[in-house]
């Protein structure tokens, strides 16, 4: 098959995930309403903590901003790398992920597709909610002071845009660590819960990651997990602006290849011994 | 040149084992037992362009291994295949886009998707052009009568009536080759002879070189003008369906049992086995 072709095969994967996804509209209903109440309690312990002076005077970022921060993130919460491709998980315990290597197309490409639609179908709907519910709706309630701001400059929201999907191909990347285990390991569970507690924290889903002690920033921005999130508010806020902001794309595309040839490698060993073992 | 050449394939699974109960659950925690498992001690045929194979032996024989490793799903302990020169589990991409496959066990289309959608997601996957696409489909869901259906996400879908779907799914890229393992299995009698019908059709009509496994001796008068019988891993014998008829024929049936043949073969090759 030629190279179009191909790539045709894996966006028409994507796409029919992503479509798939979008029919299970209580879920996304529900999930929503769970984010927004979690919103609320973080916006209401951070305006607790900037409420001493001392500590809202040293802060690296505003109480404005934080809040945005805890709104954007609850948004974008399923953009995340929670747990394993469902789907993958259960194609592997069934033996249907025979019917995977039938398939004329790279292995680890079609699963990522996927993946990436999974991802894509979960975090669409759930992100504009919330910004129709912090970013329009809470001003209208006369709650301008708890709401969800614009970026600083289009500039940022274009970065910012770009940023996000990169986010994606990263979480993607990871999801793709989290299958191939998953093929690996025949459990799903146990690596699923191994993967949230690393996730909540180093993403900046708990809090934002400038708001830690500084002698860990430049680590805590090195890291993977901050692409996911953390980098991707930064460039929101013009934290990370000029040459900066193209530092911390260019983190984000590091990270996604170093995570997508890691996998690549994993699982041509993974399909080896399931070919010798007969999965 | 034969189309399809399987030379000597041998095909161990290490299969893991444990002492029933909780005392076997904690020694299994500290040293694991392995029991080797000989699916395939050495396995040949070779098939011409357009023939039609029946496959049959008991659970375990080998059957559903040897499918495996002509898809290309499983690597084999030692021996030698191709398919059109193909070597399956080495070329995997190549010769996958040229096979079409049923597992009457599994299902290859997305649970909670319209047949259709399923479909054309078939379509993106092999890159069959639209117009091809169009004719092909149309021409499979008219002899497979699944008109009624493409509507219908695949869970709702009766056994008889997915089995016809996953048969148009194997083979919507017009494959070559195609590899039925156990294409019958659950389904009523006017679902299994609707499903014989369209596969002596494509194998009669388009010249498609048609391997499948079944239990079901109909299966195998039906279609396969030959008849491979496998067990304990090996080919016990390998003729035209008469020659099944007449190896049995002291049992008086007017269509041998499978299991009278296979009983019957065995016997044969009792000596040695064990």
């Amino acid at each position: 098959m030629s190279a179009p072709a191909a790539t045709h095969a894996y966006i028409a994967l994507f796409v029919s995930r992503f479509q798939l996804m979008l029919q299970y509209r209580g879920a996304v209903l529900a999930g929503f309403a769970t984010q927004c109440w979690w919103g609320a309690i973080k916006v209401m312990i951070l305006a607790a903590f900037y409420g001493a002076p001392a500590a809202a005077a040293s802060a690296p970022i505003t109480l404005s901003q934080a809040i945005t921060y805890s709104w954007v993130g609850q948004g974008l919460l399923t953009l995340l790398p929670w747990m394993a491709d469902p789907d993958i998980a259960t194609a592997v315990r069934t033996g249907a992920v025979s019917y995977d290597r039938l398939r004329p197309l790279d292995f680890y490409a079609l699963w990522f597709a996927r993946a990436a639609g999974w991802i894509a179908a979960r975090v669409v709907p759930r992100a504009l909610l919330m910004a129709a519910f912090a970013c329009l709706l809470l001003p209208l309630l006369g709650l301008a002071a708890w709401a969800w701001q614009p970026p600083s400059a289009v500039m940022a929201a274009l970065l910012f845009a770009v940023s996000v999907v990169l986010a994606l191909l990263l979480s993607t990347a990871m999801v793709m660590l989290l299958n191939i285990g998953v093929a690996a390991l025949l459990d799903a569970a146990g690596l699923n819960a191994l993967a949230a507690p690393l996730v909540i924290i180093f993403s900046g889903s708990l809090l934002p990651l400038s708001l830690l002690p500084d002698w860990m920033q430049v680590a805590l921005l090195l890291q993977p997990f901050a692409g996911l999130l953390d980098i991707p508010l930064r460039l929101y806020f013009g934290q990370l602006s000029g040459p900066l902001a193209f530092a911390g794309l260019g983190l984000q595309a590091f990270w996604i290849t170093v995570l997508v040839l890691t996998g690549r490698y994993w699982l041509a060993r993974v399909l080896r011994r399931l070919e010798m073992q007969g999965g | 040149m034969p189309q399809i050449i399987i030379e000597h394939l041998t095909k161990t699974y290490r299969i893991s084992e444990r002492d029933p109960g909780f005392a076997g659950t904690l020694r299994g925690l500290f040293r694991r037992r392995y029991r080797r498992v000989e699916a395939l001690r050495g396995v040949s045929f070779s098939l011409e362009r357009g023939e039609l194979l029946g496959l049959i032996g008991p659970n375990g024989a080998g059957k559903s291994t040897t499918i495996k490793i002509l898809s290309g799903i499983l690597r084999p302990d030692s021996g030698l295949v191709t398919v059109d020169g193909l070597v399956p589990f080495e070329d995997r991409r190549k010769h996958v886009a040229r096979i079409g496959v049923v597992f009457g066990q599994r299902t290859q289309l997305w649970w909670d998707l319209p047949v259709s959608d399923g479909f054309a997601l078939l379509r993106d996957i092999y890159g069959v052009p639209e117009q091809r696409y169009r004719r092909t489909l149309e021409e499979l869901v008219t002899l497979l009568r699944l008109e009624p259906l493409l509507d219908q996400p695949v869970r709702q879908l009766s056994l008889g009536q997915r089995m016809r779907a996953e048969i148009v799914a194997a083979l919507l890229h017009e494959p070559a080759v195609l590899f039925l393992d156990e294409p019958t299995i659950g389904l009523d009698a006017p679902s299994k002879l609707a499903v014989r019908e369209f596969v002596l059709r494509l194998n009669r009509e388009r010249g498609v070189t048609v391997i499948l496994t079944t239990h079901d001796m109909q299966d195998i008068e039906a279609l396969a003008e030959r008849v491979i019988v496998i067990g304990h891993g090996r080919v016990l014998a390998d003729g035209t369906f008469d020659l099944l008829r007449e190896a049995v024929r002291e049992t008086h049936l007017e269509v041998p049992s499978i299991e009278a043949v296979i009983a019957r073969f065995y016997a044969l090759h009792g000596a040695a086995e064990t």
